[in-house]
Parts: C-alpha cells; sequence; structure tokens
C-alpha cells in the first residue's frame, strides 16, 4: 500500500474512534460505538500490516494477547472492573515503553532516520517517561483495588521533595539523551528507570476511596502515552486516538474531583485524613444511636410507600447486587416506589455502581443519578443506604468541616434513614458521620449481602 | 508558500483538535455508562498495537523486533480485552431496557 493511502485508511479508522466515543451518550447506541470501535481498529490493524514484513511473529503475538484479553473479559466479575481498568493501563503504558526502546535500538524501522533528530528525541521521550509512569503507577492502583495492597495511603515525611528531586534528575537525564550526538543508551536507561520509580511514589500516597480520580488519571496517561508515541512516529492516527483517550481521563478526573469537592492536586498530592482531617474524628462525646435487626428493617422498608437505596462500595465487596434486586422487586411487587440514588464517586471507579446494578438487571430507569433524585429525599418515606458512608454525610454542610462543600445525597432529609454497616467505623475521610446519630436513623450491622437476604426473606 | 511546514507542526495541529474532539464528545457520554467509557478508551489506546506491530515488523531479527513483539502481544491483550469487556457489560444495560420499555 502506498504512504498515502495508509494515510488514508488511519483517517478511517480514527473517525471509527470517535464514533465509538459519541455512541456512549445513551445505552441505546452505545453497542453500535463498541461496535464502531473494533472496526476502526480491524482497518487499523490490517493497514499496518501491508506495511510490516514479519507476518508470522505478529499474528501470532496478536492471537496470543487476543487470546488471552478474550478469557479475561468473559471472565472478570463485575465488582472487579476497576482491577481490570487498572490492569489494561498497565499494559498500555509498558508496551509505549518497548516500542520506545524499539525506536531508538532501529530507527529506520519506523521510517525514522539513522541517527535520530532532535525532535524524535524529545518525543520519544516524553512517550517513554509517560507510559514507564503509567505502567508503575497502575500497578500499585492495581494491587491496592484488588486488596493484594493495603488500600491506606502510605506516606513518609519528604515525599513530595523527592518527587520532585527525582523528577529534575529525570529531565536531566532526558537532557543529555536529547544533546548527546550518538544514541546514549546510559542517558535513556537512567531517564526510563526513574520514571517507573516516580510511578511507585506518586500513586503510593494516594488512599483507597481517591481511586476513581486515579483511575481515571492513569486512563488519561495511557491515552497520553499512546499519543506520545504517535508524535515520535509521526503517525496523525496514534494521536487522535492517544488524545481521543487523554480528554476523555481528563474529563473523567476533573468530574470525580469535583463530586469530592477536592482540588484535583490535593487528591494527587496524596493522604487525605491523615493531616487535617485526624483532629476531626472525635469530639470525644459518646453519641448513642439506634441499631435494629434485618427483621426490623424488613418491617419499616415493608409499611413504606417511598424507597430510596443508596449503594456504595459496601454494596461492590458484599456483591450484594443481586440480592438488593431481589429485594427492590420484591418492594415493587408489594407496590412500593423503589428508586437507586447513585452518587459519582460511589465504590472504586466512575460509573461503579451503575455496572453493578445493570449487572442485576434493575431497569436503568429506577437509577437516577445525584442531580436528578436530590430533590426526591424530603419526601420520601425510607432511605437505605448500603455500604456508603461519606457520600451521605451531612457535615457537607457544615462549614470548617474538612469535607464542607462536597455535594452530597440528601439521606438525610428522608423521613427514616436505615444504614447497613458492618461497623461504626469512620469513612474513608476519617469524619463521624451524624446521619448515624439522628432520632429517624437505625443502624443495621452486617454484610451488606446477609441483611439484604434476610430482609427479602422477612418480607 | 513561504517553504515546507515541519511535520511536527502538523503533528500538534492534529492533536489539538483531536483533544477538542474527545473534549467535547466525552461530556456528553451519559454518567451511567462510565465504566464502560473507561474499558473502550483502554481498548482504543491498544492502537499502540500499531507501533509494536512497526516495531516487530522488520524481517531481520535483533532484540528489538522481539521487544516489540512483546509489545504486540500486550497491545493485542488491551484491544481485544476492552472492547469485547465492554460489549459484555453493554449487553447488560441492553438487557434492561427490553424490560423497561415493555
Amino acid at each position: 500500500m502506498s504512504a498515502n493511502l495508509v494515510a488514508l485508511a488511519y483517517l478511517i479508522a480514527s473517525v471509527f474512534f470517535i464514533l465509538a466515543l459519541k455512541g456512549l451518550s445513551s445505552p441505546i447506541t452505545a453497542r453500535r460505538g463498541n461496535l464502531f470501535g473494533m472496526v476502526g481498529m480491524a482497518i487499523a490493524v490490517f493497514t499496518t500490516l501491508t506495511i510490516t514484513k514479519n507476518w508470522v511473529v505478529i499474528l501470532a503475538c496478536i492471537a496470543i494477547g487476543g487470546t488471552i484479553g478474550a478469557i479475561v473479559a468473559r471472565r472478570v466479575q463485575m465488582t472487579a472492573m476497576p482491577e481490570l481498568v487498572a490492569f489494561m493501563h498497565s499494559l498500555v503504558g509498558l508496551a509505549a515503553v518497548f516500542i520506545a526502546i524499539s525506536a531508538v535500538n532501529n530507527p529506520v524501522s519506523f521510517g525514522l532516520p539513522e541517527v535520530l533528530p532532535m525532535g524524535s528525541k524529545l518525543e520519544l521521550f516524553l512517550g517513554t517517561f509517560i507510559g514507564a509512569m503509567t505502567w508503575s503507577g497502575s500497578v500499585i492502583a492495581f494491587l491496592k483495588l484488588s486488596g493484594r495492597m493495603s488500600g491506606a495511603p502510605i506516606t513518609f515525611s519528604g515525599q513530595h521533595t523527592v518527587n520532585l528531586i527525582l523528577a529534575l534528575v529525570m529531565i536531566g537525564f532526558g537532557l543529555w539523551f536529547f544533546f548527546s550526538e550518538t544514541t546514549n543508551w546510559t542517558a535513556f536507561a537512567c531517564m526510563v528507570a526513574i520514571a517507573f520509580i516516580l510511578g511507585f511514589l506518586i500513586i503510593i500516597p494516594i488512599g483507597g476511596a481517591d481511586m476513581p480520580v486515579v483511575i481515571s488519571m492513569l486512563n488519561s496517561y495511557s491515552g497520553w502515552a499512546a499519543a506520545g508515541i504517535g508524535f515520535s512516529l509521526g503517525n496523525p492516527m496514534l494521536i487522535i486516538a492517544g488524545s481521543l483517550v487523554g480528554s476523555s481521563g481528563a474529563i473523567l478526573s476533573y468530574i470525580m474531583c469535583k463530586a469530592m469537592n477536592r482540588p484535583f492536586l490535593s487528591v494527587i498530592l496524596g493522604g487525605f485524613g491523615s493531616e487535617g482531617g485526624a483532629t476531626a474524628i472525635s469530639d470525644g462525646a459518646q453519641k448513642n444511636y439506634r441499631s435494629g435487626s434485618s427483621d426490623d428493617a424488613a418491617f419499616l422498608i415493608g409499611n413504606a410507600d417511598s424507597v430510596i437505596i443508596v449503594p456504595g462500595y459496601g454494596l461492590a465487596v458484599a456483591r450484594a447486587q443481586h440480592s438488593v434486586k431481589e429485594l427492590a422487586e420484591k418492594l415493587l411487587e408489594n407496590g412500593v416506589n423503589v428508586r437507586f440514588a447513585i452518587h459519582p464517586v460511589a465504590g472504586r471507579m466512575p460509573g461503579h455502581m451503575n455496572v453493578l446494578l445493570a449487572e442485576a438487571e434493575i431497569p436503568y430507569e429506577q437509577v437516577l443519578e445525584m442531580d436528578e433524585i436530590n430533590s426526591e429525599f424530603s419526601n420520601t418515606d425510607v432511605v437505605l443506604v448500603l455500604g456508603a458512608n461519606d457520600v451521605v454525610n451531612p457535615a457537607a454542610y457544615i462549614t470548617g468541616s474538612p469535607i464542607y462543600g462536597m455535594p452530597i445525597l440528601d439521606a438525610h432529609k428522608a423521613r427514616t434513614v436505615m444504614v447497613v454497616k458492618r461497623s461504626m467505623a469512620a469513612g474513608y475521610a476519617g469524619l463521624d458521620n451524624d446521619l448515624f446519630y439522628m432520632d429517624k436513623t437505625m443502624m443495621v450491622f452486617g454484610d451488606a449481602k446477609k441483611v439484604v437476604e434476610d430482609m427479602v426473606k422477612a418480607l | 508558500m513561504i517553504g515546507e511546514v515541519d511535520p511536527t507542526i502538523i503533528n500538534i495541529t492534529v492533536f489539538v483538535l483531536a483533544i477538542f474532539v474527545g473534549y467535547h464528545v466525552v461530556w456528553n457520554v451519559t454518567p451511567a455508562l462510565h465504566t464502560p467509557l473507561m474499558s473502550v478508551t483502554n481498548a482504543i489506546s491498544g492502537i499502540i498495537l500499531v507501533g509494536a506491530m512497526l516495531a516487530a515488523g522488520p524481517a531481520e531479527s535483533d532484540w528489538g523486533v522481539w521487544l516489540g513483539a512483546v509489545a504486540v502481544t500486550l497491545a493485542a491483550i488491551n484491544v481485544f480485552g476492552g472492547f469485547l469487556v465492554t460489549q459484555r457489560m453493554l449487553e447488560m444495560f441492553r438487557k434492561k431496557d427490553k424490560k423497561g420499555s415493555e
């Protein structure tokens, strides 16, 4: 194929990628969008095959990777989606690093001059360090999300200084690589190594509930890594696809930060609850709360006319989505108006709760976003909070509270509140939740799945 | 023309325009589909597969080619895994959709 034809085919593939994202504006067009994405990818791959020689190896590798990917996609539990996404980000990062190393080794195979010009070196530098940071950062995010590593922030004094110094040293090696007349492997290798370390260091201080921001940010990075490689290879399709992904991740990070009312920078610098929050944990006074059994909860909910269920990360941990669906169906049969209220940062990644409820086949008309449902709480009989905490903490309305200004679900405005939780332990923000001590609140202690199952039996 | 435009400038043009397109398209994505959005963007960033194929492309093999082959495998996991898991999730949204309209 001539270079012009290849470029045109790449353009068509790029348009398909844009259509893939556009499809996601509604669940009805989304499947077609995904199909567009696959078509775009197929065009891109076949076009590239015509300009490469090593077909057998390439096709074999695609077959191996494709099989692994297909098996993982089929087997993964919906509750484990955040881990899967983090895992896949890490692959893009690592692939970007390998490609960049290969390009430094043999520029001619990429259509670059034998001796790399300065511009290409700069682009390779950018692509490599973003890729390396994406890889190591995603590995940490994966370990934290899958519970193989504690989700608690890991901080040490002088952390930011260390990061800053490392970043400067990395740039130093980058400059050395940049200004060397021949291929300077030492500088390049040092730069890659430091980028890997930086990726680890940047993610370890960020705690569990900030994961929606982290995962969106790494999503963004993986896109920029692809775009960076696109610049190095002078390939507009990689630039377009990479920028689409990069801006998508950036927008998601923004939405998540806004939903927590926290500046992006403070999330990234990490360690929430370890500095300012600690003083606010307890004011010493013993507060009283009312607790009940799942039978009591079933009785209350059975007598209600309207119920709003607020799911949180606890629901995902307990894998309670199917039991919740049974509960909702039972209530609907009894003529109760049941709806679900989703906070943007509920769970460990954007849209996490929606997917779990979708898996349990809960009709999406019953599932409402915060803005749509917040005005409804005040005329609702019973709110059932399942494993959520900070997102229903009325302290968000109190000036001076660490979470002041965070948009919350107004569960406290309902006539009766039931909170299913394993213990009275504070949420991620390390704050006591006044909702739990209100007169109209009943705490039901236990595993979300167990409690909901018992409630269904009792109804 | 005053002379030839540096290809890098053209690449930057493409880059900036693509960011604008991405910005506008992604703001229209419904929040309920944010998880599928992440998995499909995962698959799309697997486009790096194209770069990996070029790295693995030369007929005479040295270690750089093998590194490229590994990158092809990694990127292929992303492409297939990303699109298929998105498909699986979106099927779930469809089931509900049917029920809701009945």
